[in-house]
């Protein structure tokens, strides 16, 4: 409780580059991603084993979810919109390892993410509008607007930035908290409450940048 | 402890329960509104969980807001040394 929260906690030093424990975590996490699907998918067979099969569920269920966001094929955008979603719900139950901390928990991991949906937004609305009728809808439905959709373009991913922050932050010092004020075995369910707040922040943020995303390539309004 | 440190410890507290009176009313509504929708409508129930998790989460921004205007005025204060 005597640290702030605002602040990263250092673990060690590569020369003079200090490396945050959500840095360490995330590293972790990229390398774990990385091997077990290396690993999992080295030999894709037509008649899938159990580990592909269930890897195959994961990726048609992300799909149908941003079929019906996007309103078009959303083959493209899963490369981005479904390593996101599953790099957001390791991150977020990266509590449930001992020793661990999630690593959206601190500010730089959400400040990181939310940069990468504001480039992306708008490398997707250009590649699929063209430039010219991408920042035209700037300027509807009149050109006196046009300072408040630039304002809103920049809060929005702000705002998206603290919510994953802030809610995952917010759990942490609940249970430091309860911890502090009841003992040992009392946080248990906030433990699993944190199981699924951690989830549906995940589902939020990818659901969230997929609606960014579909007003800029013009599927829907937003 | 100076008047700066008292005073943003009391701006903290309003912040925070104060902000979370509007929200907390209005994501009550939000869910009410859903549950009612689904109960009439109960095969539209997929399209109107998630609208209504993205809508949860636009309203809970709010309170996030006041959230971290009070770890601000606590943890890193500009008017404190």
């Amino acid at each position: 409780m005597e640290t702030s929260p605002l602040m990263p906690d250092i673990l060690f030093y590569i020369g003079p580059v200090p490396i945050s424990r959500a840095v360490a975590t995330t590293w972790a996490l990229m390398a774990f991603m990385a091997v077990f699907l290396l690993a999992a998918l080295r030999r894709p067979a037509h008649d899938a084993g159990p580990v592909q099969a269930a890897l195959e569920i994961v990726v048609l269920a992300i799909v149908k979810q941003l079929r019906e966001i996007l309103d078009r094929d959303p083959w493209p955008f899963l490369p981005l919109l479904g390593s996101l979603f599953l790099f957001l719900c390791l991150a977020n139950l990266a509590a449930v390892v001992p020793g661990a901390t999630p690593p959206t928990g601190h500010i730089e991991t959400p400040a990181a993410l939310a940069l990468i949906v504001f480039l992306s937004v708008h490398y997707f609305g250009v590649r699929v509008r063209g430039a010219g009728p991408y920042l035209r809808h700037y300027l509807e439905p009149n050109p006196f607007l046009l300072p408040l959709n630039v304002l809103s373009e920049l809060t929005r991913i702000f705002s998206l930035m603290i919510r994953l922050f802030g809610n995952m932050m917010s759990h942490e010092f609940v249970i430091a908290i309860v911890v502090f004020l009841a003992g040992l075995l009392v946080p248990i369910p906030f433990l699993l409450l944190g199981i699924l707040i951690g989830i549906i922040q995940a589902y939020i943020f990818t659901v969230l940048a997929t609606v960014y995303i579909a007003a800029a390539v013009g599927a829907v309004e937003a | 402890m100076n008047y700066v440190e008292i005073v943003s410890i009391i701006g903290a507290v309003i912040a925070v329960s104060f902000g979370a009176i509007m929200p907390a009313y209005s994501e009550g509504r939000a869910v009410a509104a859903a549950m009612e929708a689904i109960a009439r409508q109960p095969e539209a129930a997929g399209t109107l969980s998630r609208t209504l998790f993205v809508g949860l989460a636009m309203i809970e921004t709010m309170a996030i807001y006041c959230l971290v205007i009070a770890l601000l005025l606590l943890y890193a204060n500009p008017f404190v040394g």
